[in-house]
């Protein structure tokens, strides 16, 4: 029944949203089931495609993760897109100014510079936390926003490809790249295994606990012998880590250079699919697929329906507005869920 | 708090010695700070009122960005600017009551509810965005008969448009009303002990409501004057962080109308010298780091002021009535 419930309130939230989403096809005067046709064969309905979705749906499940992990030790990492970007940067940097290595150390090292970089952007909002009680939301917004320009001048200036008109960096050398297998990028696979280690990191060990004490309770936790400072540097360290080699991944498996249009929202759709699972660990892979589904078919869906692809975000809002809301609990009691996710306002 | 007059202290010799050098030239940085520090200033009004209620609202950002699209598209489509600006401050009202019925009737997390504002008002404006919409003209300048012919100050506080002079006597209006009203005193006891309040015959949640509805107004006003006003067009992710700006400029205010105010002129000041300083090409700075640095001087300011400050003591936390 647990199992059941933890399904259902999601899956409810997801059939609302789609109907609210062809409500507004409607009034733009597009068939809605031509459009979600469209989206639903072209996402799933091929190898092709289902094998696009997982390569999207990689860098989602990375920072889902990232946010998921924050989320368990009762912080809200918002900025895992700042942390991805810097991870990306870094990559891509790596990939194509280290030359002369062959690709055995060229890209563990170069995905090596992504999550140090993305732990660097994180543990800067870690340590405003912890040490200075600066509340994590904004100054993850804010690393946003700077690593963001950051990145623009770097592409610009001096990480620019030279005698390209476009801002953006040289491509990454084949010895940094990831290599394909069936037409997937390998990290669809380290996704999901890093999806389970962290499940079980919680589940079973006691640094797990500790951070998971930590989320709940701080001065249960602080009077039973748990640093609490402690467990804010760890997480932000580990979820800006993780953010960091979800950019890394994107950027040596698929897109193959830095530049500042970068991918946009996965960072956000990150949030959106940990809150989604519910810091669920395990919950961040089905969410993923779906939203790389939605994410890669946008283009389709606009091409057969013309419906422009910025409604998958309002359906992604409204699932999220659904899901973390206790509305549908409030009118369906059986599904009503007892475990609320909390952060924690200024002052702790 | 004596950094904080430290500050004001330089700001002021700065000012007096620019000005002695070069008047016109100060001047205008001036009133360009007031310019861009004012919407901030307004955002943080927002959340001085909710706070001050035991309310986090990290949605302010949703709220300038929804407000300022309905202003600027209703304006667009009637070609009626106070049209515009009602249905922005209208919807910025409905924000705040969708804040009130997640955070004060749900019970919901403050910060995920405030997120979900935002990822809401993302996605809303993202979709119903149309290009190529303007409007017939800006909210004109006006200048105060006798006053803004008062050397340095005239132009720098009396010579803007309406929606600024109704911004910086709302800010006023809301300092008297928050510490020399009962309804100020009502207001600041709900977010400090609410049990206590409710013991003295306050109704919490309707005070809650309230607050967090008039402080949403508040914002639609800022997103109006932020589009209507000062920029007169609109764009995607048009509100640029500000809302998250305003509430660092709110805890270093220390949750104080005035001293919000003040921090976000000194925020707007550090915004115009830089631009000036471009502009004059005394420093080359790339553009993306001048882009940067209201984002680094919001964390600065976070990172001087937070840990000595103390926020409202029933912030975050829903209000439940004691069971008898």
């Amino acid at each position: 029944m647990k199992y059941l419930r933890s399904w259902l309130l999601p899956a409810i939230a997801l059939l609302v949203a789609f109907a609210v989403g062809a409500l507004m096809m409607k009034i733009q005067g597009a068939n809605p089931f031509v459009a979600y046709k469209s989206l639903f064969t072209s996402a799933f309905g091929s190898s092709a495609g289902i094998a696009k979705t997982l390569g999207k749906a990689t860098p989602l499940i990375i920072s889902g993760l990232a946010v998921t992990i924050c989320l368990r030790a009762g912080l809200f990492n918002i900025g895992v897109q700042g942390q991805l970007l810097a991870g990306a940067l870094a990559s891509a940097w790596a990939g194509y100014a280290i030359k002369g290595l062959p690709t055995i150390i060229h890209l563990p090292l170069a995905l090596l510079f992504g999550v140090f970089f993305g732990a660097l952007t994180g543990i800067i909002a870690g340590a405003l936390k912890a040490f200075r009680g600066v509340h994590e939301v904004i100054t993850t917004i804010m690393l946003n926003s700077i690593v963001l320009q950051l990145g623009e001048y770097l592409a610009y200036g001096p990480f620019k490809e030279p005698g390209q008109q476009l801002a953006r960096t040289p491509e990454v050398l084949n010895s940094a790249k990831i290599p394909q297998i069936f037409g997937m990028p390998l990290g669809f696979f380290l996704g999901v295994a890093l999806a389970v280690i962290a499940w079980w990191v919680f589940k079973t060990t006691t640094s797990g606990f500790r951070m998971e004490t930590v989320g709940r309770n701080k001065s249960a936790a602080w009077y039973a012998g748990i640093s609490v400072k402690r467990s804010i540097l760890i997480s932000m360290f580990v979820g800006g880590a993780l953010a960091g080699l979800g950019g890394a991944i994107e950027t040596l498996g698929v897109v193959g250079r830095y530049e500042p249009a970068f991918n946009g929202g996965i960072g956000f759709d990150g949030i959106t699919i940990a809150l989604l699972g519910r810091a669920n660990p395990l919950a961040v892979i089905p969410g993923s697929i779906l939203f790389g589904g939605m994410r890669g078919a946008g283009a389709s869906m606009q091409f057969t329906a013309g419906v422009s692809p910025d409604i998958i975000d309002l359906i992604l809002a409204i699932v999220l507005f659904l899901v973390t809301a206790p509305l549908i609990g409030k009118m369906i009691k059986s599904i009503r869920d007892t475990e609320q996710i909390t952060t924690g306002g200024w002052g702790n | 708090m004596r950094s904080r007059w430290l500050m004001f202290a330089i700001t002021f010799i700065a000012i007096l010695y620019f000005y002695m050098r070069d008047s016109l030239v100060t001047t205008s940085v001036i009133g360009t700070a007031i310019t861009f520090g004012l919407p901030l200033a307004m955002a943080a009004m927002v959340g001085i009122m909710c706070e001050r209620t035991g309310i986090v609202n990290i949605g302010i950002e949703g709220t300038l960005l929804v407000s300022s699209f309905v202003g600027f598209f209703t304006a667009s489509a009637s070609g009626n600017l106070i049209l515009g600006l009602i249905s922005a401050v209208a919807m910025g009202a409905i924000s705040g009551l969708l804040l009130s019925l997640l955070a004060v009737t749900w019970k919901m997390d403050q910060i995920i509810a405030g997120t979900i504002i935002n990822i809401l008002a993302t996605g809303l404006t993202s979709f119903f965005y149309k290009q190529g919409h303007t409007i017939p003209s800006t909210f004109p300048e006006v200048d105060i008969p006798g006053l803004s012919s008062i050397p340095f100050f005239g132009p720098v506080l009396f010579m803007h448009g309406p929606l600024t002079y109704t911004g910086i006597i709302l800010i006023f209006v809301l300092w008297v009303a928050l510490y020399k009203t009962p309804w100020g005193l009502r207001s600041r006891a709900v977010g400090e002990h609410p049990s206590s309040a409710d013991t003295a015959g306050v109704s919490v949640i309707k005070l809650r409501y309230l607050n967090v509805a008039i402080a949403g107004a508040f914002g639609g006003l800022a997103g109006a004057y932020l589009t209507l006003e000062l920029v007169g067009s609109w764009d995607r992710g048009f509100s640029a962080g500000k809302g998250f700006t305003a509430l660092a400029l709110m805890i270093f205010g220390r949750w104080n109308p005035i001293g919000a105010l003040g921090a976000a002129i000194f925020f707007g000041t550090a915004q115009a010298v830089t631009n000036q300083l471009m502009i004059t090409q005394v420093v080359t700075i790339p553009q993306q780091f001048t882009n940067m640095l209201p984002y680094v001087l919001t964390i600065l300011i976070l990172a001087i002021s937070a840990g000595k400050v103390r926020a409202p003591a029933a912030e975050g936390q829903p209000y439940e009535k004691e069971q008898a």
